[in-house]
């Protein structure tokens, strides 16, 4: 098990070269260059713009530079935001984005789940088709139209809530949006939970135990419940994807200054360091994620830890 | 076990599966409108009309669910929303779906050095943040109407292949894969004609993800201002465009939201539907 | 396995326990958000919550050139001049100046009180140490070239052919500065209340290099001091002690916050949180103008919307028929009233009314009807070699915003209904289009707009010289160029003037571009807020306003 985590570790160090070299080449193949704007600016200007930015440099010679810098943990300065460099940019947006991710997979996990095996275990009676159908709900209405609606009710019409976010801790703030941004992964996992509740629930092992005597609690707790687990270990990986791509939206919506928020900016500003910079962050925390999911799925799957 | 025979039981379980006829007859009947429908009104969906924007539905005019914005009719509208959706949530599953099950099923089953390297591709891809893939793709090819649905099925696959792998691991330690084995079947064999036919119920239910998935995806690309091209439209994007109105004229949202939400969970009731049907475990 | 079981459980058991846990939790946060409430209202000071738009993309003044940037840095700093509330020019840290005879030499006195945020004077250095920054080429400033540009050796510094110090700028001494010009600019005064030409303070410069701009660092000689920049958020200001005029200064804090979808920004100012917004979405403005129309702020702005030919290329060039009749066919009044629905005024000439000491010329048919025009259109169309039977094709793109979609959407509309015109509507990012116009390779019809830098003609037409970079089309015309060269030198204002309406008529003549309508200032302000003056320019000063407590 530990050969195995260490030889992946080992092993994503190619990966994440690959995964800049590609994002590289993609953002300088993009038309247009951070500095293009209505006004355009007379060319001895743009030659010096261009010296202080290496852009005048060819681009494998721009790409040598900048992992030179990478290696000495410097991530360049911003292209567009002048004043501050792209660790730095990262190092605000990250913790706000952590946080609202966060706490939307935990809300989503703790009541996808719950709502799933409510659904489960009752299964076919009305609580089951309540939940199921605000489930379907949940995952029929695209959340940037939910998340408008819900300030415009919230914050415009009813004026319980905040209708953006502005920094701070304050709890009021972060309801809307860590709500609107949990509520298609709530959906999901309720489903998904149900299903595979279900499915494990009629299996072999389950009615062997059943018929064995053993009461339902019990087997919920000792023998359902982690096989029931697993498809919602698989699904980690998308929804945690589907919760960097909803926030992006979220993002925009409460102002909140978070990393999709400075993607999405730097991708149509080609404001390439700060592109590539969220790339790297974004890249290594995928690569670390789907260790610990494949880890897991060892752990608790006992028929794969063998390999 | 062919295909055939995977899928003959399943086909005539869901005649009697009661949320499979329903949500199918109603897809079938909202793609019959939507393929008929515009030739039995008047107008058509890139003709303005500013001296009647922001109708409000009515038959007068024919205009059934109103007007937008530029006072074009939006019943032809959602229509055409409708087929553009469909087609691109279709094609691009499809693509996903062709890729994800070939990919996942290969890796999990050969297993070892293949396997590892494969899944160390996947998750090279994976950390390409998508939307970037996406807006690069859609800048470098000039909003190809064609690349929407590609780029949509070559983001997706990488969840199905992932799954279907998961799944196709477990499947390995069956018996009837160990028997099949040690009658001789080679392994290209044992994948298509045995690992694949049992996949159908993980990767239908995959499947009925996936579709609404794809059509989140088309109207989050429209949110971005990178879906499909005017005149022309799609479910995203009339629904986006009725967020930005939504207290002026209400049902420029509501009208294609509901079809969307309708569209939505046929698919979702129907994957469940198919999955009680489609389960080889279950008995009745 | 079985630990793990049963941790799983035990999670799930908790969450069943969580209603009779979560009243007093509910309770307690409640009670905080009360008393943070409580805390507030107990300070006196006056904060103003104002909408800025984008995110600024620096508060160097040499490193920004947005708007959004400069609206910050106009509260932050203070140049040789300045502009009052009701937008007329006045000095500003200078409080007299002399120019020679022949407009050639600037001479500058300025203010002895004024100060730095951390106290020191401003003296006449601080301004000659900021404009050696400005031309510097290791500076790489946006606006080198257009704010200094006509100051002897200016161009050639930018261009890195001279040194620094060559530039004419010479502090007489501390108090007086002298600037020495290549040829007369009778706007020269209105180029000095640009964020780039403001002076800066050295020991900080040269203490913190490029992080000086940064909050603790920065230290500035207007009515405000940077205080915080949350990155994303907001940009927070307070107010200057030291600063020449601080006891006319009312608020005491400003917050701008970053507001880049107007919508979105538009709820928030409905929810309270903001006093002023940067911009209305069309959308919402029937809405407002019936639910708030004390707030809702319209007035001319100092721009121009317009959709470019590429005159490079055919099937543009050398086709002014086809340009005309392309321009007659758009319906400016349906655009305006029907699509853009914010008041703006449609465009018939370049040149925004408001201009100061000029009268803005106009097409030669904003006097027809709409009909006329069409019939006139219809004929040109025709002339051009083209019919329904035949008809031009033709691509329009635009960046991708609401708004210019609906434009370019009626606009084809428009083209194929009076015409018959075939267009395909291409939209495309920002960046793509830009490069796209750039590089005059692909482009055919394409949206952009012109903001003028000062309240001057001649910011709008110099674009069209042939040698302007920013002069998107490819115009070239001689006799305009001509026109313009002499209106550059020409001292008198009178006659400066003719020049420059000339050189307009000959323009509009030319049809280069379609102008469409001339942008609105459009803002939400908050009833609170005192002393919001409408300028063409659309500067507001933080220190002009005030916030009444009466609501």
């Amino acid at each position: 098990m530990l050969r195995y985590a260490l030889l992946r570790i080992f092993g994503a160090i190619p990966t994440l070269l690959l995964v800049i070299a590609l994002a590289f080449m993609m953002v300088h193949a993009a038309p247009g260059g951070p500095f293009d704007a209505e006004r355009v600016l007379p060319p001895e200007i743009e030659q010096n713009i261009a010296r202080a930015y290496n852009l005048d440099e060819s681009l494998p010679q721009q790409f040598l530079g900048y992992l030179g810098g990478l290696v000495q943990g410097d991530l360049g300065p911003s292209y567009r935001y002048r004043d501050y460099s792209v660790s730095e940019l990262i190092g605000n947006a990250l913790p706000v984005s952590m946080q609202l991710g966060v706490l939307a997979m935990l809300l989503a996990i703790v009541t996808g789940i719950a709502a799933g095996l409510t659904a489960a275990l009752s299964k076919n009676s009305y609580i089951d088709r309540l939940v199921t159908g605000i489930a379907m709900t949940g995952i029929s209405v695209p959340v940037f139209v939910i998340a408008p609606v819900m300030v415009l009710v919230f914050a415009v019409y009813l004026n319980w809530l905040p209708a953006s976010w502005t920094g701070g801790t304050e709890i009021s703030r972060l309801i809307l949006p860590v709500v609107a941004l949990a509520l298609p992964q709530i959906a999901y996992i309720a489903r998904l939970t149900r299903a595979s509740m279900i499915g494990v629930l009629s299996s072999d092992f389950v009615r062997t135990a059943r018929a064995q005597g053993l009461k339902t609690s019990s087997i919920i707790r000792y023998h359902a419940l982690k096989p029931a687990m697993l498809p919602l270990l698989s699904y980690m990986g998308p929804a945690i994807a589907g919760i960097l791509t909803g926030s992006v939206v979220i993002e925009e919506i409460f102002g909140i200054p978070g990393v999709g928020q400075f993607f999405i900016r730097g991708a149509l500003n080609r404001d390439y360091t700060l592109v590539l910079g969220i790339v790297i962050f974004y890249a290594t925390l995928v690569i670390l994620l789907n260790l610990v999911v494949d880890l897991l799925y060892g752990i608790l799957d006992p028929r794969i830890r063998r390999r | 076990m062919s295909y055939l025979a995977a899928i003959r039981p399943i086909l005539r379980k869901s005649r009697d599966n009661k949320t499979i006829v329903v949500c199918s007859s109603i897809l079938l009947l909202i793609a019959a409108v939507a393929l008929i429908g515009p030739l039995l009104s008047t107008h058509h969906y890139a003709s303005t009309d500013f001296d009647n924007r922001f109708m409000l539905p009515s038959l007068s005019g024919w205009h059934l669910f109103g007007t937008d914005d530029l006072g074009r009719d939006l019943f032809v509208r959602t229509l055409l929303g409708v087929k553009v959706t469909l087609f691109v949530a279709i094609i691009a599953s499809g693509v996903s779906l062709g890729i994800g099950v070939a990919y996942g099923a290969i890796a999990g089953y050969v297993g070892g050095k293949v396997d590892a390297v494969m899944m160390r591709a996947v998750d090279a891809l994976y950390a390409l943040p998508f939307i970037f893939f996406v807006i690069l793709l859609m800048v470098v090819f000039e909003r190809n109407f064609l690349l929407i649905f590609v780029a949509i099925g070559a983001i997706n696959w990488l969840d199905m292949a992932r799954i279907v792998r998961g799944q196709t691991l477990s499947l390995k330690q069956r018996e009837f894969v160990d028997a099949a084995r040690l009658i001789g079947v080679s392994t290209p064999g044992i994948i298509l004609r045995h690992i694949t036919p049992n996949l159908f119920g993980v990767v239908v239910v995959y499947m009925t993800l996936t579709i609404p998935q794809a059509i989140l995806v088309e109207s989050l690309l429209s949110f971005l201002g990178l879906g499909v091209q005017e005149p022309q439209t799609s479910l995203g994007a009339l629904v986006n465009g009725g967020v930005s109105n939504m207290e002026r004229a209400p049902w420029l949202l509501l009208i294609p939201s509901i079809v969307l939400a309708l569209i939505l969970l046929c698919f979702n009731f129907l994957g469940d539907g198919l999955r009680d049907v489609a389960d080889p475990k279950k008995k009745t | 396995m079985e630990a793990l079981a049963r941790r799983m459980n035990h999670g799930l058991s908790f969450i069943k326990c969580l209603p009779r846990q979560r009243l007093p939790i509910l309770a307690c946060i409640t009670i905080l958000l009360a008393a943070c409430g409580g805390v507030q209202d107990a300070e006196r000071e006056t904060v103003l919550h104002r909408g800025l738009g984008a995110e600024p993309e620096s508060l160097d003044i040499h490193k920004a050139r947005s708007n959004q940037a400069g609206d910050v840095q106009r509260d932050l700093g203070e140049g040789l001049t300045g502009y009052a509330a009701d937008g007329k020019l006045e000095l500003a840290a200078a409080e007299r100046v002399e120019p020679s005879e022949d407009g050639l030499q600037y001479t500058f006195w300025l203010r002895p009180d004024g100060k730095w945020s951390n106290g020191d004077k401003v003296t006449a250095h601080d301004f000659v140490f900021g404009f050696r920054r400005l031309v510097n080429p290791a500076t790489a400033a946006f606006y080198a070239q257009q704010s200094l540009g006509d100051v002897v050796n200016a161009t050639e510094i930018i261009a890195g052919e001279r040194p620094v110090d060559d530039l004419a700028v010479a502090a007489i001494d501390d108090l007086q500065l002298q600037i020495t010009l290549n040829n007369p600019v009778p706007y020269f005064l209105a180029l000095l209340t640009h964020p780039s030409t403001f002076p800066m303070h050295r020991p900080s410069v040269e203490l913190h290099g490029d992080a000086h701009a940064r909050p603790g660092n920065l230290v500035s000689n207007g009515a405000y001091k940077l205080q915080e920049w949350a990155v994303g958020s907001y940009i927070e200001i307070v107010r200057n002690e030291h600063y020449r005029n601080n006891d006319q200064t009312a608020i005491d804090r400003v917050r701008h916050h970053i507001t880049p979808e107007d919508s979105v920004e538009l709820n928030r100012y409905r929810a309270g949180e903001l006093d002023v917004t940067f911009s209305v979405p069309s959308e919402a403005f029937e809405q407002m103008r019936k639910e708030r129309p004390n707030e809702l702020r319209v007035s001319p702005y100092l721009a121009v919307y317009y959709y470019g030919f590429n005159l490079t290329k055919p099937p543009f060039k050398d086709n002014p028929k086809m340009r005309q009749a392309l321009s007659m066919a758009i319906d400016r009044e349906t655009l305006t009233e029907k699509i853009t629905e914010r008041g703006e005024a449609p465009a018939y000439g370049w040149v925004p009314p408001g201009t100061n000491n000029y009268e803005p010329r106009q097409f030669l048919y904003a006097n027809l009807t709409q009909d006329e025009r069409h019939t006139k259109a219809r004929e040109l169309y025709r002339e051009a070699g083209f019919s329904e039977d035949k008809p031009f094709s033709v691509e329009i793109r635009y960046n991708t915003a609401d708004g210019h979609r609906r434009v370019a959407l009626a606009v084809q509309s428009m083209w194929r209904e009076v015409l018959g015109v075939e267009s395909t509507l291409i939209n495309e990012e920002a960046q793509v289009l830009l490069e796209n116009i750039r590089m005059r390779d692909v482009t055919q019809v394409f949206r952009l707009s012109w903001t003028g830098d000062y309240n001057d003609a001649y910011t709008f037409l110099s674009v069209m010289e042939s040698d302007n970079p920013s002069n998107l089309t490819g115009f070239s015309n001689d006799e305009y160029d001509g026109l313009m060269d002499k209106a550059a030198v020409q001292a008198d204002p009178d006659v400066r003037q003719v020049y420059l309406e000339e050189a307009e008529k000959l323009l509009l003549s030319e049809h280069p571009v379609m102008p469409l309508y001339f942008y609105v200032n459009k803002n939400m302000v908050s009833p609170r807020v005192r002393g919001w003056g409408d300028n063409v320019l659309n500067y507001h000063y933080s220190q002009y306003l005030s916030l009444s407590d009466t609501d």
